[in-house]
């Protein structure tokens, strides 16, 4: 079935994967943007434990999805695993170690004798919900702004800058986007708690929280989106294979893609009428909108970076090193090999959805906390 | 391409890597092993309906979330390390390394963070037998993504079902099933987790003989002690067996390696098996071929009938991997090296005629790289090319460490067969914790499953040196080029980190050992 596809459909296949986990990892960013609420929301120990609960029976499913976004990346573009981790490593290494005090700050941080106090750890999660989210913004936001790399004869990776990446952070495109991944993981955050948390104090703390935080979400997103539209991009010639720089670029790709257009048309709709839905209405049902919102969002921005003749890692200090889906995957023989385990994806999802509900049939509150077993 | 190398820099990486591994592992094994531990205990809780076994089940399965945590948070390090520090060899083997670590994402991680969920969370949740498959599959997950980092391991020690393309200047796989059977990837898959098992089975016996020598939660001790040290004895032999074999691959795969594990110097048929022995300080020099150990105790023959079965195979030492051994038809490393540069050279020179559009000298070279015959002679020594002008002795690995690494595991494995079969046996006739002396043997036997994995990481991974793949690319060559300082400061960083989060780890188990199952 796959042997038969040729190069090219294969790393279209696999970009559109890769892009398809990245965008879920985007909306699975509710457990990191709940987390910078701990303290907002959670105003008593119990209203804490309540929103730390909620959150920590979904944080594995984020923390594999980012495993599994960095694998498949590996596998199927191994040129953008080795150029942007070895280069831009201060960017990386922040954002590891953002993940790395998150894993054990769930399961440490009510148990006795953890060493350093209840309160470290709720700090680990803040800094996990803010930097995580806003440095994953700013490094997918060099996908249109370029990086500081070049590759020698062997596609060795050299940096321009001794700040290894971190001078993405000074690029005000870049911060926009980092900023609207911080808002819109704040603003999931708050969707997923009123679907899931049964406690008056915090589902009103939740609504009025909304609303802050829509508004810098919505103004940065705009100005993200429309920049993003109005600047120039890196193309590649598909004979030549060479880098050049064209203005509208991105807007050029929305329009020659009408079904991204229509998916990112749809999902900044959705998102919005999500934050609507959560703004006016009790029930929970915003996050019905938002979560899909952002994967249909997400998933055309990856497509709008990757797809039409463009060079989705580019390079800003040397045209032609930027990688392509062309020039920086893996062979025939593995994409082949990779899309086949591919097929069990489907199976996956199911066994994740059925497992989710499983546990979310009901909604938590202040009796459960007291009641189960296992609280974190 | 061969630039010069600031050597802090591989050292430091090195150490960063190693640190990070070595952090991981301390809570993998215990993972490995005691996702399987709780499921036998919550079945055999379902299958009786005891509640005495449901207090057992809850109380190691919460001991096994909060080892789970922090292996969760050194392994995302460890993935992104390749990128980070190892990035020209993330792209030099990408092609092939990379898909084991994205069917581990896809296949195992997934499993084993869902279940674990209901695991968890799905006492009053979920159906009983719902639960019970949850709790399985947490342990097959856990496992299951063993398989995928083992067999990437296992191919950077042995590189099989690749070809290399010039073109792309990075190796590809040609035979995925060739990559995941392996008798390397197979082994060291089996002998991993084996081990694991072991070694949480003797954790879990070394817990219950501190209650048993309090004298508190005496049945919750001696039923967690059965089901552990069943377990543990069926790990056991298995370790041992699967060692056997692994000391068999790497003495016909991996020659060096076997050679520093044994500080075997000459190379010899009917050659000894050191027992135990003490080296002097200065045996590490090469070459230095004599008076390498203070004493020895010799096992005649064993180390030729180890590998080959017959007393009569040739083991060669380091000398006759370093100088050559025409008899034995070793070739010297001066040799391997002059060839390694030949293949490093034709590539440049394939690089330079394609840049400039000289597709006659470019076919011609290209061609060499479909040529079985030059590939065996030339590019199978394509890693010994980046040691023109360096020092032979950078390409031998450190004997003292290898040899004592290697002896501490064996003994302790030893050791290990016996004492959870003197458990096993004892709790069979229900007489397991009458002897106080015993159940200190077993506590003072805790932690030495821990050395004894670490060891084993220790030989595989510094036997190997400079090799980060077989003969193809030393770790020099493999290294992200940056400032030594900043890799010494994520060091520095990751260090510390780990050192708090250890003795967050350590005391909060010790608490919750302390509180004992609760809920009677």
């Amino acid at each position: 079935m796959f042997g038969n596809l040729p190069l090219l459909a294969l790393q279209q296949y696999w970009f559109i994967i890769v892009s398809l986990l990245g965008s879920i990892l985007v909306f699975l960013f509710f457990v990191q943007g709940g987390q910078t609420f701990l303290f907002r929301i959670g105003k008593s120990e119990t209203e804490r434990t309540i929103i730390v609960n909620t959150l920590g029976r979904k944080w594995e499913f984020t923390f594999s999805t980012l495993v599994t976004f960095g694998g498949a990346f590996f596998a199927s573009f191994p040129l953008f695993y080795a150029t942007s981790f070895g280069g831009a490593y201060w960017v990386w290494m922040a954002i590891l170690f953002a993940f790395v005090i998150q894993a054990v700050s769930y399961e440490f941080r009510t148990k006795a004798s953890n060493f350093l106090g209840q309160r470290t750890y709720e700090w680990f999660l803040f800094i996990n919900g803010l930097l995580g989210t806003f440095l994953i913004g700013v490094a997918v936001a060099t996908f249109f702004s370029g990086s500081q790399f070049s590759l020698n004869e062997m596609n060795s990776v050299r940096w321009a800058t001794g700040a290894r990446g971190l001078e993405a952070v000074l690029s005000a495109f870049n911060l926009s986007l980092g900023l609207t991944v911080f808002f819109l993981a704040r603003v999931l955050g708050l969707l997923y708690f009123q679907k899931t948390i049964d406690n008056d104090n915090i589902l009103t703390r939740t609504k009025k929280a909304l609303l802050y935080n829509a508004i810098p979400f919505v103004v940065f997103f705009l100005t993200f989106a429309v920049w993003l539209m109005l600047r120039e991009g890196y193309a590649v010639n598909p004979e030549s294979g060479e880098v050049f720089m064209e203005p509208f670029k991105y807007l050029h790709n929305l329009l020659a893609m009408p079904v991204v257009l229509v998916m990112f048309l749809v999902g900044v709709l959705a998102v919005l009428g999500g934050i609507a839905i959560g703004l006016l209405r009790d029930g929970g049902n915003g996050i019905w909108f938002a979560g899909p919102g952002t994967v249909l969002v997400v998933f055309s921005l990856f497509m709008l970076a990757g797809f039409n003749n463009t060079a989705f890692y580019p390079s800003a200090c040397d045209l032609q090193s930027s990688l392509t889906i062309q020039n920086a995957s893996s062979s025939h023989y593995t994409l082949v090999a990779l899309s086949w385990v591919s097929l069990f994806v489907p199976f996956v999802l199911a066994y994740i959805i059925y497992a989710w509900r499983a546990l979310n049939k009901k909604k938590i509150d202040e009796k459960e906390m007291q009641e189960e077993h296992h609280v974190y | 391409m061969l630039e010069s190398i600031d050597m802090s820099l591989v050292d430091w990486s090195r150490g960063q890597f190693a640190l990070t591994a070595m952090f991981h592992w301390i809570f993998v094994p215990l993972t490995l092993g005691l996702s399987f531990i709780v499921a036998f205990m919550h079945t055999i809780y379902l299958r009786t309906g005891s509640e005495e076994w449901k207090r057992i089940t809850k109380f190691w399965m919460k001991l096994f979330g909060i080892n789970f945590a922090i292996g969760v948070s050194t392994g995302i390090i460890l993935e992104f390390e390749f990128g980070t520090n190892w990035s020209n060899y993330s792209w030099f083997v990408g092609d092939i390394f990379g898909a084991p670590l994205a069917i581990e994402g896809i296949l195992a991680f997934f499993l084993e963070s869902t279940f674990i969920a209901i695991m968890f969370f799905g006492w009053n949740k979920v159906s009983k037998r719902f639960h019970l498959i949850a709790s399985w599959l947490t342990a097959f997950g856990a496992n299951l993504s063993a398989i995928w980092i083992l067999v990437a391991n296992a191919w950077m020690q042995h590189p099989v079902g690749t070809a290399f393309n010039p073109d792309m200047a990075r190796n590809e796989m040609t035979n995925f099933w060739d990559v995941i059977f392996s008798d390397v990837a197979v082994n060291k898959f089996l002998h991993t987790v084996t081990s694991s098992f072991l070694l949480a089975s003797v954790f879990v016996i070394g817990v219950s003989a501190w209650f048993l020598l309090r004298n508190k939660e005496v049945l919750f001790a001696r039923r967690s002690t059965v089901v552990a040290a069943v377990f543990g004895v069926i790990a056991a032999i298995a370790t041992i067996a699967t060692g056997d074999t692994s000391a068999r691959i790497v003495g016909r795969k991996q020659p060096m390696k076997f050679a520093a594990m044994e500080a075997l110097y000459e190379g010899q048929t009917h050659a000894p098996l050191v027992a135990i022995g003490a080296m002097r300080t200065d045996t590490t020099k090469f070459p230095n071929p004599r008076e390498d150990f203070i004493f020895k105790i010799e096992i005649p023959n064993a180390l030729s009938y180890m590998v080959y079965l017959t007393p009569s195979g040739f083991i060669p030492g380091i000398s006759d991997l370093v100088y050559g051994n025409e008899e034995q038809g070793l070739m010297p490393y001066e040799e391997r090296i002059e060839r390694g540069t030949v293949a490093i050279e034709t590539l440049k020179e394939l690089k330079k005629a394609k840049d400039r559009g000289d597709e006659a000298t470019y076919s011609a070279l290209r061609e060499k790289f479909n040529d079985p015959v030059w590939l065996d002679e030339y590019y199978a020594h394509f890693g010994y090319g980046y040691y023109k002008g360096r020092q032979l002795n950078e390409l031998i690995p450190n004997v003292k460490l290898s040899f004592y690494a290697f002896h501490t595991m064996v003994i302790l494995g030893g050791h290990f067969l016996i004492f959870t079969l003197v458990v096993l046996w004892l709790s069979m006739k229900n007489r397991w914790g009458n002897h106080k002396w015993l159940l200190w043997v077993a506590l003072i036997t805790m932690p030495m499953p821990w050395i004894a994995s670490q060891t084993g990481w220790v030989l595989a991974e510094l036997g190997r040196q400079p090799w980060v793949v077989y003969e193809l690319m030393p770790n020099l060559a493999a290294v992200t080029r940056l400032k030594p300082a900043a890799v010494q400061l994520t060091f520095w960083i990751f260090l510390a980190t780990f050192t708090v989060l250890f003795i967050a780890e350590i005391k909060i188990m010790v608490t919750q050992i302390k509180k004992g199952p609760g809920g009677k």
